[in-house]
């Protein structure tokens, strides 16, 4: 017998089974990871975790017997009352043993497991696509990203690259039959020998000669020619600014109440999630409003409340200071989120849409406006079709195609993903130039 | 009994010195148990093992084994994948432990063991798959005869790069598809019986001549005489010679797929053919369970005892082990909600130790049911005998006694779907334990457990549909969602139309059809 030490093996034998388990089923574990996020709390969203998904699609079918029918014959342990010419009654199907034979794969048992964070957010958050995520102020060097990118024929000394330009040097060599000083340092001994030996003769003569053109070959031949160097070619790019502020701008008046705040921090938490996948560092500033904003924490931004009018201007304003103080548009990438539920000061809404027009949307990437309604019927071809919120009508005018802004409305908890994906949805390079 | 009395558990017995006291272990003290279980097994039990190769391995590392069958390298497949992810979901909850060893049917033969059991858990390990499982493997004349096991480790290598290659060449999905409808009909890609070869020029010369020195012998012209039979039975002669030119009929789909299905390329049917051999390879473990498990489970309970007697394992920890030892054994009874069929475990266990006392102290009941070997007192190789020569279904008809009825009070149940009730056929008494072993016996013949399906025909001159018979026993119809799944993946296979008729007593009472979603190229 022996012993041997299995556990310093590399673990993870089954991640290349595991992964193609996952593409198999990925349409389905797809569609879960999007019902589950529908019941997650928050907090929870990005925290991976089990999804459950219908056993048909991975089963894995073969020739069985089937449950129905046929004459049957069991031996069962633990007799306690019966004797031989008993009857008994046959327990009534599904009475009790539904969930019996899921073992010989005829069960529809739902499958059940676990992924891990990562999992699930690609899933997640597959096919979105940040918008005019390609800001390319650089910051100085710093930001510059060097890599290589093949050899050039020219450069400073410090950048050859010795394998490369020898390995040229030994090919044209070989091309140019070079003499090897190994054989030339052969034929001078055999000359030596042959000297020794007898003097002089033709075959002395002719080695002599040949030595000579060997020789003269070497000199002619140098061993390193200008030709063969080579040199490391860098390519320098500008790195885009790895790091975005988010600003999340709700309305807090009175009119707002607890259910369409949690419809819009859903959204927000989705767009925080979305930023963290995409940026190294994520800064979220929170500025609540009512008839004037201020900057708050997470807490005192969803949960606090407080009475007033609503302008929004006031949470335009406050974004563009705090913006500008402390994250300026060449060193940040902005994305902003607004929710209100578009009772605006109706006077106000020609200064907000100046305000965005001019001062916003020039220095943000992204502009996302979320009008939160209550549920009720909201459909626009419908009979009782609300009218649209004057801030509404307002932001409608102000949409241009190419103009880094989005607006939708969201009345239900289920609708949040779609919108969600609808703005973030990766859309083709011919269709946002044109 | 008598052990609990004492009082310092730890205790050592007289007469020897433990092997271990504590729960830890090293490789040093694997050795010496080794040794120690090694000694009792050769000299008393008379086991005859492979050598051994104890592979000390992490709970995740068990997990890994498990997805792939237990095998330390196989093919790629995303079935296996399914597995893990179901096991290790399991695993995590809490919901189910995980095996304390795997054992692979090799030579040497591999044993994974935990990092984390405990020194006794080990020595039980070792009892229990190192010499239990591992005497079985090398002695039955299932594995003997079916199994190769010094070139198992080196055609999983060999598969596994094979498939590999295929994938690099021909694409993952490509390989995939055929993998998967092969691993549909791995049931039936076994061959049942031993010694069918197909007739090769000399053997087939040697028949016929066989027959014309047989017909010259009993030549007589009184035959000619004979008046003609006007209308015989008029056979068809090209349907005769078709079915035997594909040496039809054939139990075996994934072999007759394999050398006859017309579209499939070279690299298809190796890759059938490794999902074959594999079928192969595992179809004495399912032919063997009860005897497999009750060989080890008989074993380590014989070798922990007697290590125990000669105070090489402590009071406390033979506690320890037969804790683990009557979990393993235990069999709910039919109504208990822990009840999950016959656990092979009890069953083979019950059965082993039952021989031994019939070979040494034998009632006269027993003497009339087992007149062979009843009183015989070499119980040892009476066992040795069974496990070499018997498989489940033959073990339970020939072996199991009237007593191990009683105890595990088994009845036999008949329900039959034209009976309104279940009829309780026979019980543990007098009139009933013939019926009991008989039914229990069939009840562990994988020949009946797997439907009886055989490919029958081919319309070669037509369009190539193939036709296979189930052949059905006692009305049981398969399941048909499943089959018209299965039938999918054999017309995949086939490349073109295949029918299944279910026929019971000649007559045809269900068909199953299936049609190639796409051919292979």
């Amino acid at each position: 017998m022996h012993i041997i030490d299995r556990r310093p093996d590399p673990g993870g034998k089954s991640l290349a089974n595991r992964q193609r388990f996952m593409r198999r089923a990925r349409a389905l574990v797809k569609q879960a990871v999007r019902e589950a996020s529908g019941s997650r709390k928050i907090r929870e969203i990005d925290g991976g975790g089990a999804v459950t998904i219908p056993a048909d699609d991975v089963h894995e079918p073969s020739f069985h017997a089937g449950r129905d029918g046929g004459m049957r014959d069991y031996v069962l342990p633990g007799n306690k009352k019966f004797v031989s010419g008993d009857r008994i009654e046959r327990p009534k199907q599904g009475a009790g043993s539904g969930s019996e034979g899921s073992a010989d794969g005829e069960g529809e048992d739902n499958f059940r497991f676990v992924l891990s964070r990562d999992e699930f957010l690609d899933l997640f958050l597959e096919d979105l696509e940040l918008p005019n995520l390609a800001k390319r102020q650089v910051m100085g060097d710093s930001a510059e990203k060097r890599h290589p990118a093949g050899f050039k024929t020219s450069g400073s000394p410090a950048s050859l690259s010795v394998g490369r330009t020898m390995r040229r040097s030994l090919s044209r060599r070989i091309a140019l039959r070079r003499p090897n000083p190994v054989e030339l340092e052969e034929m001078r001994r055999e000359l030596l020998d042959l000297e020794a030996k007898f003097g002089e003769s033709e075959r002395i003569a002719a080695l002599k000669a040949e030595i000579e053109r060997q020789e003269r070959r070497a000199k002619v031949i140098p061993f390193i020619d200008p030709v063969d160097l080579r040199y490391r070619r860098i390519e320098v790019t500008p790195e885009p600014i790895a790091r975005a502020a988010m600003f999340c701008l709700m309305d807090v008046s009175a009119s707002m109440d607890e259910q369409m705040k949690d419809l819009a921090k859903r959204f927000f938490s989705l767009l925080y999630l979305f930023l963290t996948r995409r940026y190294k560092q994520v800064e979220i500033v929170f500025i609540r409003h009512t008839h004037e904003a201020k900057e708050v924490d997470e807490e005192t931004f969803f949960h606090s409340r407080e009475s007033g009018g609503t302008v929004i201007s006031s949470a335009l304003i406050e974004m563009a200071k705090i913006a500008k103080l402390r994250f300026p548009a060449d060193e940040w990438n902005i994305y902003a989120a607004q929710a209100s539920d578009g009772d605006n000061l109706s006077s106000d809404n020609a200064r907000s849409v100046a305000l965005l027009r001019e001062t916003i949307l020039p220095m943000a990437q992204y502009y996302a406006y979320l009008q939160v309604g209550r549920g009720e019927f909201d459909r626009e071809d419908g009979v009782f079709a609300r009218q649209e919120t004057t801030l509404w009508r307002a932001y409608q005018e102000l949409i241009r195609p190419n103009l880094p802004m989005a607006m939708r409305k969201v009345n239900d908890r289920r609708d949040i993903y779609p919108v969600f994906r609808e703005l973030f949805e990766r859309r083709d390079e011919t269709a946002e130039t044109s | 009994m008598a052990l609990i009395a004492e009082t310092t558990t730890n205790a050592p017995r007289p007469g020897g010195t433990p092997l271990f006291t504590g729960r830890d272990w090293d490789f040093p003290l694997l050795q010496r148990v080794y040794d120690a279980i090694g000694e009792i097994a050769e000299k008393e039990l008379g086991l005859d093992i492979y050598p051994n190769q104890i592979e000390v391995i992490t709970s995740e590392q068990m997990l890994d084994a498990y997805a792939s069958t237990g095998m330390p390298l196989f093919y790629k497949h995303w079935s296996f994948g399914k597995h893990f992810v179901r096991n290790e979901t399991l695993y995590r909850k809490g919901w189910q432990g995980l095996a304390y060893e795997i054992v692979i049917n090799s030579s040497p033969c591999i044993v994974y063991v935990m990092e984390e059991n405990s020194a006794t858990m080990q020595t039980l390990v070792l009892a229990h798959a190192a010499f239990g499982h591992n005497h079985f493997f090398k002695n039955n004349y299932c594995f003997q005869q079916w199994t190769d096991a010094t070139s198992i480790l080196d055609y999983l290598d060999f598969a596994k790069k094979y498939v590999a290659s295929c994938e690099d060449r021909y694409g993952q999905e490509t390989v995939e598809q055929i993998l998967d409808s092969a691993h549909a009909l791995m049931s039936h890609g076994i061959h049942r019986y031993p010694g069918k070869h197909s007739l090769d020029l000399k053997s087939e010369q040697r028949r016929l001549e066989e027959r014309q020195a047989f017909a010259e012998e009993h030549f007589s012209d009184l035959w000619r005489t004979l008046p003609k039979t006007a209308t015989g039975p008029k056979r068809d002669m090209d349907a005769e010679r078709r079915r035997q030119l594909l040496g039809l009929p054939e139990e075996n789909i994934l072999y007759f797929l394999e050398k006859n299905a017309p579209r499939l390329a070279g690299w298809q049917r190796e890759l059938i053919r490794i999902v074959r051999q594999i079928a192969q390879y595992f179809y004495p473990q399912r032919q063997t369970k009860v005897m497999n498990e009750g060989c080890a489970t008989f074993s380590h309970y014989r070798l922990m005892t007697r290590l125990h007697e000669q105070g090489k394992i402590t009071d406390g920890s033979f506690m320890e082990f037969l804790h683990s030892h009557t979990s393993v054994v235990f069999q709910p009874e039919y109504d208990d909600p822990r009840y999950s069929g016959i656990n092979p475990y009890a069953l083979g266990f019950a059965m082993m130790e039952d021989i031994e006392r019939i070979a040494t102290n034998p009632t006269a009941e027993d003497r009339s049911f087992f007149p062979d070997f009843a009183g015989c007192g070499d119980a040892y190789g009476v066992l040795r005998d069974a496990w070499a020569n018997y498989r489940d279904e033959s073990f339970i008809l020939q072996f199991l006694s009237p007593n191990v009825i009683r105890k595990q009070k088994l009845f036999r149940l008949i329900d039959d779907s034209e009976d309104d009730d279940i009829v309780v056929a026979a019980i543990h008494d007098e009139r009933g334990y013939k019926a009991v072993r008989q039914s229990l016996s069939r009840q562990f013949d994988v020949g009946r457990q797997d439907p009886d399906i055989q490919v029958a025909d081919v319309d070669l001159a037509g369009d190539r549909k193939l036709i296979l018979h189930h052949n059905v026993v006692d009305g049981i119809t398969l399941e048909s969602r499943d089959a018209a799944k299965v039938l999918h993946h054999l017309a995949n296979l086939w490349g073109y139309d295949v029918k299944l008729l279910e026929i019971e007593d000649g007559q045809t009472i269900a068909a199953h059809d299936g049609s190639p979603s796409r051919a292979f190229r």
